[in-house]
């Protein structure tokens, strides 16, 4: 196991993702410690999702290890999936269910408690005030996808995987969620992030990689 | 470990109570199956009383196994099951809550509508009660072992026939024991031995059919 | 992984076991020709004529070796999908998808040699024997397989879906086998006993253990030729194979 601060916490270690017979990348190494941002920029089909879900460890990489503080993700599973949040193309609430319900039940399986009060404050933070005890069907795309990221609130992960979390978001929204990723790494946690609208995401600690750029 | 099992229970019980019409999709298929067997066979009591446990332990399994075709899809789709394998809870142990709800929602009606049925086919007393018996504990290792099967076919074409192809067969020994059980008592060998296999059964598939499931759920969602 | 083991693992790459399959396939494909017809010989000509069957009874060197060679290939598969899942290796997996047509077919052809046995014997085409019946349900987890296979575009996804299922299956067989049993002994009544074969001459025993290896060896080659294609199939866009040359192919 790896100390010290200077260690980075998340290793990527020539890393090689495939989808099919096409190589998305290979041999890709990088690290993030906390207080990182990392912005990952690359065309379509570059390959940033799969390479978010490989981090997320819902993907088994072709070849080459993710470790987390020196070990392998697959070894460790629920033990790094304790510190993980991961925000996908889709939103992962139930429409059945009322925001409040879903922000719950999240809570639960991440391994804390929500109480119903608590969950009411995060999702007014959010900016769902009067829509909290609707069923998520009736709400628009946007709202919904503010349902999902007031995950990021009420959670306490050190790592943030987020893909596109500005897609169907107006402004008001983007700008809340730009600062609570800035807080987020200003207190010590890594978020890595992929847009691919110009959302101005330059922070003191932001590092840019770009795919897709020697692979065509 | 008890919380986020109940939870998940909660969760899915609750979203079945808020679209009760799916619930009674399975149980009407179940009954008009059985219902269907006379009209092939014809209305002799003695030989309907003879083949009743093996049509109705047969529409039991054809019903279990297509209500299980919906367990983990619509999680599949709305992103809900990807961050259950995301979370710090054994990817099993939610898998047995989410089978759990299933059987509930979906099994026990089964149960429940089986003695009305064995009306049907004039079943005694004491045979309907092992009848319920045998179901009560066979339904549960049918909804295990068939979750195996949605978990791998999830998200392919042609997914209810596929799912049907694998389960199937896995279903035999539940349906050779359960079938079996109420036919030895109708024949008054006893059930005993046949629901204590039965019982045996669910035990094993308790145990082991939650990490294969679990497995196949990493699989489907890579 | 530790170092001690890549040696180990060298021939777990489909680059270097590819020509190495060639290889075995033809050693034994010349073994299975040999045997099969030093054993089909005797089966018709050297075995003694079975003084309660008669002739008919002949079909049990075909019948007996493919009912073996069905269940041991699916254990072996079984064996495969769990080194694939735990090691992940590739080749692992392409061995499994490579024996699973030849084990549906030693299955069928158990099924259908106890079909055309049954009906001299028996004077019925099918019976609800315990090991007839279990046979049929082998060949259905065999059609399982390969229809979860064929049924998922993505080919490593499809390696460790039907890996899992084939661990599923190994584990319930000997549980549908206890059933099928179990289940026939009640219903003794309405079926008829097969297994009549205590008394076994010497020279049908070793007539069916000749047979039994040579349907090995023809497992082995066959298996060993389609994992070829399925290597090409899958690697077609790697370097090694556009590399190969025709005479390699």
């Amino acid at each position: 196991m790896s100390t010290g601060t200077a260690a980075p916490a998340l290793q990527i270690d020539t890393l090689s993702c495939a989808r099919g017979d096409r190589v998305l990348f290979r041999d890709l190494s990088f690290a993030i410690a906390g207080g990182e941002l990392l912005h990952l920029k690359g065309r379509n089909g570059s390959g940033k999702t799969t390479l978010l879900r490989a981090l997320a460890g819902l993907l088994l990489p072709e070849s080459g290890e993710i470790r987390w503080q020196g070990e392998n993700i697959r070894a460790l599973r629920e033990e790094y999936a304790r510190h993980l949040l991961y925000l996908g193309h889709l939103n992962g609430i139930k429409g059945d269910l009322t925001a409040v319900e879903n922000l719950r039940i999240a809570a639960v399986l991440d391994g804390f408690e929500l109480d119903e009060t608590r969950a009411w404050a995060v999702l007014d933070e959010i900016g769902l005030r009067g829509h909290e005890d609707l069923p998520t069907k009736h709400l628009s795309q946007g709202q919904k996808r503010r349902v999902a990221l007031a995950r990021l609130l009420a959670n306490r992960a050190s790592i943030w995987i987020l893909d596109e979390p500005f897609t169907a978001l107006d402004v008001a929204a983007v700008q809340l969620l730009q600062d609570v990723i800035h807080r987020h790494v200003a207190d010590g946690g890594m978020a890595i992030v992929t847009t691919h609208q110009e959302v101005a995401m330059i922070g003191a600690h932001t590092r840019t990689i770009e795919l897709g750029r020697r692979h065509v | 470990m008890f919380k986020p099992l109940f939870w998940v229970i909660r969760r899915d019980l609750t979203i079945a109570m808020r679209r009760r019409s799916d619930v009674f999709t399975t149980l009407i298929f179940f009954v008009i199956v059985v219902s269907l067997f006379p009209l092939g066979i014809g209305p002799e009591p003695n030989t309907l009383r003879q083949i009743a446990p093996g049509i109705v332990w047969v529409g039991a399994l054809l019903a279990s196994m297509l209500a299980l075709e919906q367990i983990f899809s619509a999680d599949h789709r709305d992103g809900t099951l990807e961050q259950m394998l995301l979370t710090p809870q054994p990817v099993s142990v939610l898998v047995v809550g989410k089978v759990l709800a299933h059987w509930l929602v979906s099994g026990v009606p089964l149960v429940v509508m089986a003695p009305i049925l064995g009306l049907q086919y004039d079943l005694s007393v004491d045979v309907q009660l092992i009848l319920v018996a045998s179901l009560l504990l066979g339904t549960p290792a049918l909804s295990l072992i068939g979750a195996i099967g949605a978990a791998l076919t999830l998200g392919l074409r042609s997914g209810g026939v596929l799912l049907a192809l694998l389960v199937l067969p896995l279903y035999i020994p539940v349906l050779i024991f359960g079938a079996g059980a109420v036919e030895a008592t109708a024949s008054g060998l006893g059930g005993q031995a046949h629901l204590s296999m039965l019982a045996a059964i669910l035990v094993g598939s308790m145990v082991l059919a939650p990490l294969a499931t679990a497995a196949a759920l990493r699989v489907a969602e890579d | 992984m530790s170092s001690r083991l890549i040696n180990w693992f060298k021939f777990s790459s489909p680059a270097s076991f590819y020509p190495l399959a060639r290889k075995i396939s033809v050693v034994s494909t010349v073994i299975a020709v040999v045997l099969i017809v030093i054993g089909l010989y005797m089966s018709f000509f050297v075995a003694p004529t079975d003084y309660k069957q008669g002739e008919g009874y002949r079909i049990i060197f075909v019948h007996v070796p493919a009912s073996w060679m069905s269940m041991f290939i699916y254990v072996v598969m079984a064996g495969w999908a769990a080194l694939g899942l735990v090691f992940n290796t590739r080749l692992s997996a392409m061995m499994a998808q490579a024996l699973a047509p030849t084990g549906a077919m030693f299955a069928f052809i158990s099924l259908w040699t106890g079909s055309f046995w049954g009906k001299p014997m028996w004077g019925t085409w099918w019976v609800w024997d315990a090991r007839i019946t279990s046979e049929l349900i082998l060949l259905f987890l065999y059609l399982g397989y390969m229809a979860l296979r064929a049924a998922i575009d993505d080919p490593r996804r499809g390696d460790r879906a039907s890996g899992i299922l084939l661990l599923v299956g190994v584990v319930n067989v000997p549980i549908i086998y206890y059933s099928v049993k179990w289940w026939n002994t009640l219903h003794q009544g309405s079926t008829i006993k097969m297994n009549n074969q205590t008394t076994m001459d010497e020279t049908m025993l070793i007539t069916m253990l000749i047979m039994t290896l040579g349907f090995w060896a023809y497992a082995i080659a066959v298996a060993m030729a389609r994992v070829r294609t399925v290597i090409l199939e899958r690697e077609r866009s790697s370097t090694w194979v556009r590399g190969l040359t025709a005479a390699e192919i």
